[in-house]
């Protein structure tokens, strides 16, 4: 949900040069980033209401990346809201930094969730047949020495999620390009189209990229198809979204995409 | 700013108390789910309407929107109480063989009787503070002499409400809030009242005395005898057990916090209903705007209130300790199993200073409102 506003930061942070610009983009992505983040607070209790223990192992398993998630949602909230605060232009470009930084961070750190998904967390680690945490809780560290997937406890970071990570990245910058597109009239327009072409070559390159590392990191992650083939239908329509971008110059759910992706 | 600091609040639940949410997520999940769901959509597309609809809907349907959004917020606070009433006096509960609690009669959950009084109280300390601000920023007008006319709008609008909502936080609310408290967390009770040793017939009321945990007593106390006996229970002489009835292990942890959270939040109400009971009075003698030493004291009054809110609840959480649930399920068994101290130590100090700096946006911000004034911006 909060996909194109994470995309505009991400614009704005790399090609909107003008004031105007700046702030057209920040005043498209201000007056909806709340109400995106009342679906988040309400798919956080509609969870915690339905499973409660996963909920409780998920959130204490990611806890530092979670907590950082939290830090960058204000980070960007401040940027986006006192940006027109106040008036001289060295407050505005600290605001600005901040909504945009925070942004990126914020698909990064989205994207390497789903990463974490796709290559497994190791629930409870159990040591001589005995597990060392109860049940269902687990604890990931950041990173481990080696960012390496392929070890026995990787953590939250590692190569691996990070291609994940860079994958969302550039998803909702195509998503927010579009999304400016659609919604403002700035000067960057014209120049937006071009860059979501390019985009759209690096981001059909690296999901042939992560297929490739995907089956290095989880070799049966393919099993599910072939038992449910009905699944099939995400990654059908993740191809649908890919092709279409190619083709349709406004389409603005390009975000589908990203959903499909874990299955 | 209140959404983003509200999400925290709600993952926290998660991160930083994993098993509790595991265990007692059957219950409080239903609470705070119907806060997100109902009052919390309310609210915001409400506030969003109010905020930016005036001149498109007129000015009925602009209260309207005002209207819904009050709504919306004190739907959240009930059932944010709701959840809080459960913890401080579980009903309605069963629990399973494997620890876990469940729902068996969800209206008791909003039947609890703690909930009502908590609730009303809570809300009438918010008008109190909304009061207080108004009333502040008003004197701070009139002592300016700029936008005087709204000063004195805003000033009279704050005293009359801040002595209505000032007395009704302290009688029936408080009063009804301090009985639950003493008939059911009477550990709790005793602790906050700071009443070390039981007396054979009626407990003394404690105005001032700094709580000593070695000697067991009160260093420089003043007290009233009787009172408390009688505040409670209507009878002069009826015992009430002090902490000496209580094992160790039932108190509070921090008997000297509670004392002091409980003393200042009472203190304040009464300086509350002191200053604007005078403030009500000179208003109706038409001599208020004029007595400066008043208005002074009203504009700095500001952030009193907002002590008192917090000290209210630190009276609330800290009273009852050493549980989370009370009397079933133990603070230190609610934790997150997995996140070490210094993990948590690292996100408290990043909040920390993450709130402090959202603290000093606000106060410039809304220093540069004020000092601005009412008047409306011309593009």
């Amino acid at each position: 949900m909060d996909g194109y506003d994470f995309g505009a930061g991400i614009i704005h942070l790399f090609f909107a040069k003008k004031e105007e610009d700046k702030e057209v983009i920040t005043k498209s992505a201000g007056l909806f980033w709340d109400s995106n983040e009342v679906w988040l607070v309400a798919a956080g209790g509609m969870l915690f209401m339905a499973f409660p223990t996963f909920y409780a192992s998920v959130f204490s398993g990611f806890y530092l990346p979670l907590i950082i998630v939290l830090w960058l949602i204000i980070f960007r909230a401040i940027g986006l809201e006192f940006r027109g605060q106040f008036k001289y232009q060295m407050w505005k470009d600290i605001w600005d930094k901040s909504f945009g930084i925070s942004s990126l961070l914020l698909a990064l750190f989205f994207g390497i969730a789903l990463g974490n998904i796709v290559r497994g967390v190791n629930l409870g680690s159990v040591e001589n047949g005995v597990s060392a945490y109860e049940g269902h809780y687990f604890f990931l560290p950041l990173w481990n020495s080696s960012f390496s997937p392929l070890t026995e406890h990787p953590g939250v970071i590692d190569w691996f999620t990070i291609i994940i990570g860079l994958i969302a990245v550039v998803t909702l910058a195509i998503h927010g390009a579009n999304w400016v597109i659609l919604k403002t009239n700035s000067s960057i327009n014209t120049k937006l189209k071009g860059v979501i072409f390019k985009l759209n070559i690096v981001l059909a390159a690296l999901t042939l990229f992560s297929l490739y590392v995907w089956q290095m990191v989880n070799a049966n992650s393919l099993d599910n198809f072939i038992h449910k083939p009905y699944l099939l239908v995400f990654p059908l329509i993740y191809l649908t979204g890919l092709v279409g971008l190619f083709f349709i110059k406004k389409s603005k759910k390009t975000v589908m995409r990203l959903y499909c992706q874990p299955y | 700013m209140g959404v983003v600091t509200g999400i925290p609040m709600e993952f926290q639940f998660g991160t930083n108390w994993a098993k509790f949410s595991e265990l007692t997520g059957g219950i409080i999940g239903q609470t705070l789910a119907m806060e997100g769901m109902f009052s919390f959509f309310l609210e915001s597309s409400f506030l969003a309407l109010f905020i930016f609809g005036e001149k498109l809907m007129g000015q009925k349907l602009h209260f309207l929107t005002g209207f819904l959004v009050f709504l919306g917020s004190w739907a959240s606070g009930w059932f944010i109480l709701a959840t809080n009433a459960w913890m401080q006096h579980p009903v309605g509960y069963e629990i399973l063989d494997n620890g876990k609690f469940v729902l068996e009669n969800f209206s008791a959950l909003f039947t609890n009787p703690w909930l009502l009084p908590a609730f009303l109280h809570n809300q009438m300390a918010s008008v109190v503070t909304s009061a207080f601000v108004m009333a502040s920023i008003g004197a701070f007008y009139i002592l300016r002499n700029k936008h005087s006319e709204y000063g004195k709008l805003f000033l009279k609008t704050g005293v009359v409400f801040g002595l209505i909502s000032s007395v009704l936080v302290a009688f029936p609310t408080g009063d009804w809030n301090a009985k639950n408290v003493a008939k059911y967390q009477p550990g709790t009770f005793a602790a906050m009242e700071g009443i070390f040793e039981t007396e054979e017939a009626g407990a003394e009321i404690v105005l001032i005395g700094q709580p000593n945990m070695v000697a067991k007593k009160l260093d420089n106390k003043i007290a009233v005898p009787n009172i408390l006996s009688f505040l409670t229970y209507q009878e002069w002489d009826k015992q009430i057990p002090g902490m000496d009835q209580f094992e160790d292990d039932e108190l509070p942890d921090n008997i000297p916090a509670l004392y002091y959270s409980y003393h200042i939040m009472v203190g304040l109400g009464t300086i509350f209903i002191g200053v604007m009971a005078l403030a009500l009075f000179l208003l109706w003698r038409k001599k208020l705007y004029n007595i400066k030493p008043l208005l002074w004291t009203i504009m700095f009054l500001v952030p009193f209130p907002y002590i008192a809110n917090i000290t209210g609840w630190y009276t609330a959480e800290l009273g009852r300790q050493p549980y989370l649930v009370y009397g079933l399920l133990r603070t230190s068994d609610g934790i997150s199993p997995t996140v070490s101290s210094g993990n948590t130590l690292f996100t408290l100090l990043g909040f920390v200073a993450l709130y402090m700096l959202l603290g000093l946006l606000f106060l410039v911000l809304v220093g540069k409102t004020i000092n601005e004034g009412p008047t409306p911006k011309t593009h």
